[in-house]
């Protein structure tokens, strides 16, 4: 399994496309939104938190189609399935690769981001540990997203449709840490269903992620 | 009638729902009639929100039905997925369209009362936004019955993302509630509550309701049937090439 997760975070860094390009969608995506609301920094202020969250979960989304789609063309996925590596292994690791090389660089990325948005200073603290919390969950259920659509041709948009009402309750808590963070309110709560949120979809979407993949390899 | 399981054989299932159609079509007609004209005609005013009232006997029912066709189609997917009867794979395929239109409907209604009572056709309330929540649930659900050639992959996946879904449905009501406050009124219909709707407008109401109960059960079997219909055909054409 570990050495299946260097084979993806290598291929992901040598194979172009897989840190760069999600971190360069996040960044055009918080630069895009100034053109379109006006750079009033009263207005950004208020909105960022909500930016940023929508940033890297489109930027999570964007890569997803990648996680299974290449290994299923070349029969790597089939050769995969037939390893001792049990397949709900093989989605928590695809899950992690992807955090790794997508999920990570944009917690990384997002307070620059957060600079350029004019966000208030409280926000920052609050706006890092949600995302570090939240985008895991965003991983594992994209995988799952991925897992179910790996068999259809041209699915990217479908996943959108499957994969988007599933983030929406990480999506919901998350920006609400980063809001009530700037407004100074208490934060912890939606912190914390983040991460509840988080830890709940990484026990029970491997699974479900697996029983996707077993259908789709039969 | 041995037990339940009986009606997984489609044959059986074919001639239960011919003899149980007409008669499901007929009492949803009768409940339909009788609790929309009662309710439209013969019950007063509300006192405070005029006419507009009225068109509680269609959203409420639609929007029950709505959720309960989502609980339906769950129930269905994992029996399909624990016992594979493929009866219940297409009736949980046939229930989904009917189920949306029923969203669409509380929907649509709910922006029309929302309109003078509240004065906005539509808020950020958590009932609302639970509800188009919903229905982009049904279309992901559909699009994927659409989107998969094989049949029983189809059932699968499908069944596994209703499944998913249905939990983070039930997340995301409770995340919503958290989200924002609302202008939706609560629940008036509970048995157990003390302060309840008034009988004057609780049974045309009721009658209503078990309209759309039975129109959705009848739409489900007819719906069940034409996809039953539709894979003896496909299976009779696969036949005709072979041969």
């Amino acid at each position: 399994m570990i050495a299946l997760l260097k084979r993806d975070l290598m291929l992901a860094l040598r194979a172009g496309g897989g840190f760069g390009l999600s971190l360069a969608f996040f960044l055009i995506f918080a630069t895009l939104v100034p053109f379109g609301v006006g750079p009033q920094t009263g207005v950004l202020a208020t909105i960022a938190p909500g930016i940023l969250w929508l940033g890297a979960l489109l930027a999570c989304l964007l890569s997803l189609d990648r996680i299974f789609q290449l290994d299923w063309e070349d029969g790597t996925l089939d050769l995969i399935a037939t390893s001792p590596v049990p397949l709900e292994g093989l989605a928590a690791i695809k899950a992690l690769a992807h955090w790794l090389t997508t999920g990570l660089p944009l917690v990384v990325a997002a307070p620059v981001l957060g600079v350029l948005l004019n966000l208030p200073g409280a926000a920052y603290p609050w706006l890092v540990a949600s995302l570090l919390l939240g985008t895991p969950a965003l991983s594992a259920i994209g995988t799952f997203g991925a897992a179910l659509t790996v068999g259809i041709k041209r699915g990217g948009l479908l996943l959108s449709l499957l994969v988007l009402p599933l983030y929406m309750p990480t999506l919901i808590f998350g920006a609400l840490c980063v809001v009530r963070g700037a407004a100074g309110q208490e934060a912890l709560t939606p912190l914390l269903l983040v991460a509840g949120i988080t830890l709940g979809s990484l026990a029970i979407l491997p699974f479900a992620a697996a029983a996707a993949l077993r259908v789709n390899l039969r | 009638m041995n037990s339940i399981w009986e009606y997984a054989n489609p044959r059986k299932f074919m001639a239960t729902s011919a003899f149980l159609l007409p008669w499901t079509a007929g009492l949803a007609a009768l409940c339909l009639v009788t609790g929309l004209v009662w309710g439209f005609f013969f019950t007063p005013d509300d006192f405070r929100q005029g006419s507009t009232v009225k068109i509680i006997y269609i959203h409420v029912p639609s929007a029950i039905m709505a959720v309960n066709a989502w609980l339906m189609m769950l129930v269905a997917s994992l029996i399909w997925v624990i016992r594979r009867h493929h009866v219940s794979a297409l009736a949980a395929k046939a229930a989904a369209p009917v189920g949306m239109v029923f969203t669409v409907i509380a929907l649509a209604t709910g922006a029309l009362w929302g309109q003078p009572m509240w004065g906005t056709w539509w808020e950020w309330d958590p009932r609302l936004t639970s509800f188009l929540i919903l229905f982009l649930f049904y279309l992901g659900y559909m699009a994927l019955w659409e989107a998969i050639e094989n049949p029983d992959s189809a059932a699968d996946l499908t069944s596994v993302l209703c499944l998913v879904g249905s939990v983070f449905a039930v997340i995301s009501r409770y995340a919503l509630l958290f989200w924002n406050q609302g202008l939706h009124q609560g629940a008036t219909l509970s048995l157990d509550k003390e302060q309840n709707i008034s009988n004057v407008f609780w049974y045309p109401l009721v009658i209503a309701l078990c309209g759309f109960g039975f129109l959705f059960l009848a739409l489900v079997l007819y719906r069940t049937q034409t996809e039953i219909r539709a894979r003896r055909l496909k299976a009779l054409i696969a036949q005709e090439r072979m041969g």
